[in-house]
């Protein structure tokens, strides 16, 4: 019997009953829950006059419309601040811990959920919020739901799924300094496409994702929707158990030796069956700028933008020509020649201490562009803005010119006053350039957080390794 | 839920891939607390000139005479002809919630992204996948007033000119759909099932039955 994935395992280990088809009951460890997909959940166990299975493993908090600015003075935005009260309002009915938005830790649901240790390896994890595969890099199956799942999960503490196939993501060799984890899984989106992982959980494997940080995994997995799979992972290694040690929901004595152990068991067996496997070269990945409006229309920094014509006649070329003409872009412009208005540091994908460093390392002692109207530094959490603080980054990045905020989803959706104006264009450390993602009209590029810290400083795309 | 069990309906084309979430319904109306009326805000940006905002009355917008579905003829469409990868992005159920309250049932495309796709079936609508040829051939055939017979319990789709083709459903989904059963009270026939599983999951990972701190 061939030997099993890091997936399978945990697939197997959450089973509570199958069907003849195949659809299972899936127990879920974790629910995190926000503003934005949770209320038509809840009012829906009322409705049905249900009770939440088993309160204690949802955890909640406001991320996507809370302000960046002036927080004390509550949400201006009135549709904005009856949703976070509503939030506030279901929590406190259905006695469901919820860090509130002036809890200092309070913070995007995917930053904190691995920063409190309340989101661990071989947990399921689930959220109404298709980013939640974030959490796959601690070796957790973590996918996001839609919120009638939330209302499901809320209910009975499972899911009906039926398990996807297979896919490992092997990265060769190690990454060029000035490299980073961002530009890693936007080179992999590069190479299978938006639609490359449908119907699969991805494993992130290989010498280039063993040398990430938690923090950089993390950035990885994120964007495993983006590639089109619900999940992502990383296997467990010393870094992952590292991470874990001391964090306020992590096991605590003896079950903390016990989760070691078992723990230590979720990686792919040597001998396990993937139902593909894509083998990249690591070595050859370049600083990355998207152009478009997927995350798949992506360059290398020292590139060009493709020319559509160059395609069969067909959808793609289609695409390519509607991406570029929405984002004002010509085919053969060379990608540091295109100019910037906006930078947002921040989001679920780059919003964590590692991030805000290597971006204020290129922002210290530097001054912002004449032409950038605003850069936004937004960290993830009340913790890392904390951390980042004692570190002086915050001093770093006001002092080029950067402003300095309160944590949330902000600029990367765009739900709170943080927005592009049309026509703008970001250097965008998040992960979505879809029309109007960030602001009506607005075009994103997606890049990593020292591409946007210099680009902030440059006022148009320069590769970080020549700085 | 509504059932979806046969549907003769109008079908409209949306001739782009990787149409996202953020295109079928823009953040902006996430803010709403309901579950209804997100239908006059379908594809608020390809649909209307303007900018749009929650609770804006959308019958004094300018609309975008361009997109497909403000052309005459498409009035009323109840499939969605689209292409590859459709409903990529978010897992907002707003999208599903959007296309159904403007009146669609169906939507056929060559593939979906997994969470749409999933969040259809919570919502009465049926996404069909069918292979890229038969697609390329219904947008060939799409005239004026084209109709399709879409039959889920044969799993059938059937053209004007009697052309059938077989779709492929799984058949929990199928059946829930057939019958517009809640899931939540189908999984809590089981609820013994997941009682004995947390008994012996304790056992082997007391840590996560010990509570938040």
């Amino acid at each position: 019997m061939p030997g099993k994935t890091l997936y399978d395992k945990l697939w197997e280990d959450h089973v509570v009953h199958t069907e003849d088809d195949g659809s299972s009951l899936i127990y879920i460890d974790r629910h995190l829950v926000h503003e934005v997909t949770s209320p038509q959940a809840f009012d829906g166990l009322r409705l049905a006059g249900r009770k939440p299975w088993r309160i204690d493993r949802n955890l909640a908090v406001a991320d996507h419309n809370v302000p960046t600015t002036a927080r004390e003075q509550g949400i201006a935005d009135p549709v904005s601040r009856l949703q976070v009260e509503t939030l506030d309002n279901n929590c406190a009915e259905f006695g469901i811990t919820e860090f509130a938005m002036t809890d200092s830790r309070q913070g995007i649901v995917h930053v904190i959920g691995p920063e409190q240790g309340a989101t661990l390896p071989g947990m399921t994890v689930v959220c109404g919020d298709s980013h939640t595969s974030t959490h796959g890099a601690s070796g957790a199956l973590a996918f996001g739901i839609g919120t009638s799942e939330v209302e499901h999960v809320l209910a009975t503490q499972c899911l009906v799924q039926k398990k996807a196939k297979n896919l490992l993501i092997k990265l060769n060799g190690p990454v060029e300094p000035g490299v980073t984890a961002k530009d890693i899984v936007l080179a992999i989106i590069g190479t299978i496409g938006t639609a490359g992982g449908n119907g699969y959980t991805i494993e992130f494997a290989g010498e280039a994702i063993r040398n990430l940080s938690m923090e950089g995994r993390m950035t990885v997995c994120n964007m495993a929707i983006e590639a089109g799979a619900r999940a992502g992972l990383v296997a467990v290694d010393e870094v992952t158990i590292d991470y874990y040690r001391n964090r306020p929901y992590s096991p605590k004595d003896e079950h903390w030796f016990m989760a070691e152990r078992y723990w230590q068991r979720l990686y792919s067996d040597a001998d396990a069956v993937f139902d593909k496997v894509i083998e990249l070269d690591a070595t050859a990945i370049k600083p990355q700028v998207t152009w478009g409006t997927s995350p798949e229309l992506v360059a290398a920094v020292d590139g060009f933008i493709p020319d559509p014509m160059q395609e069969a006649e067909g959808v793609k070329r289609q695409s390519m020509q509607r991406a570029l003409e929405y984002m004002g872009l010509q085919a053969g412009q060379a990608i540091t020649d295109i100019q910037v208005d906006k930078v947002f540091i921040g989001s679920c994908t780059n919003s964590r201490i590692e991030d805000l460093r290597a971006a204020a390392d290129i922002a210290k002692g530097k001054k912002i562009a004449g032409n950038i109207k605003l850069a936004l530094v937004v960290p993830g959490s009340g913790l890392v803005k904390r951390q980042a603080e004692a570190e002086g980054l915050d001093k770093i990045f006001t002092d080029a010119g950067f402003e300095w905020r309160e944590p949330g989803c902000s600029m990367c959706l765009a739900m709170n006053a943080d927005k592009l104006e049309e026509g703008e264009r970001c250097a965008s450390t998040s992960n979505r350039n879809f029309e109007g993602r960030q602001g009506y009209g607005g075009r994103t590029h997606l890049v990593s957080p020292a591409m946007a810290a210099a680009a902030a400083v440059a006022g148009h795309f320069i590769d970080v390794r020549q700085l | 839920m509504q059932a979806f069990t046969l549907l003769n309906g109008l079908v409209a084309p949306l001739d782009r891939a990787n149409v996202d979430t953020d295109a079928i319904i823009p953040k902006q109306f996430l803010k709403s607390i309901r579950r209804t009326g997100f239908g006059p805000y379908l594809f608020d940006e390809w649909r209307y000139l303007d900018h749009g905002e929650p609770e804006m009355d959308c019958s004094q917008r300018p609309l975008n005479m361009d997109f497909v579905l403000n052309k005459p003829h498409y009035q009323g469409a109840q499939i969605l002809l689209a292409r590859e990868n459709f409903g990529c992005g978010s897992s907002r159920e707003h999208a599903p919630w959007a296309l159904e309250d403007f009146g669609f049932r169906a939507i056929i495309a060559p593939s979906f992204a997994d969470i749409f796709y999933n969040n259809c079936f919570k919502n009465g609508v049926l996404p069909i996948v069918l292979p890229v040829e038969t697609v390329d051939r219904l947008f060939r055939e799409l005239v004026e007033g084209y109709r399709l017979t879409i039959d889920l319990a044969a799993q059938t789709i059937t053209t004007p000119s009697a052309a059938t083709f077989v779709f492929a459903i799984d058949e929990t989904r199928k059946y829930r759909l057939l019958n517009g059963l809640d899931d939540i009270a189908l999984s809590l026939l089981h609820a013994d099932k997941i009682a004995a599983y947390e008994n012996e999951r304790a056992k082997r990972a007391p840590w996560l039955f010990v509570g938040n701190p």
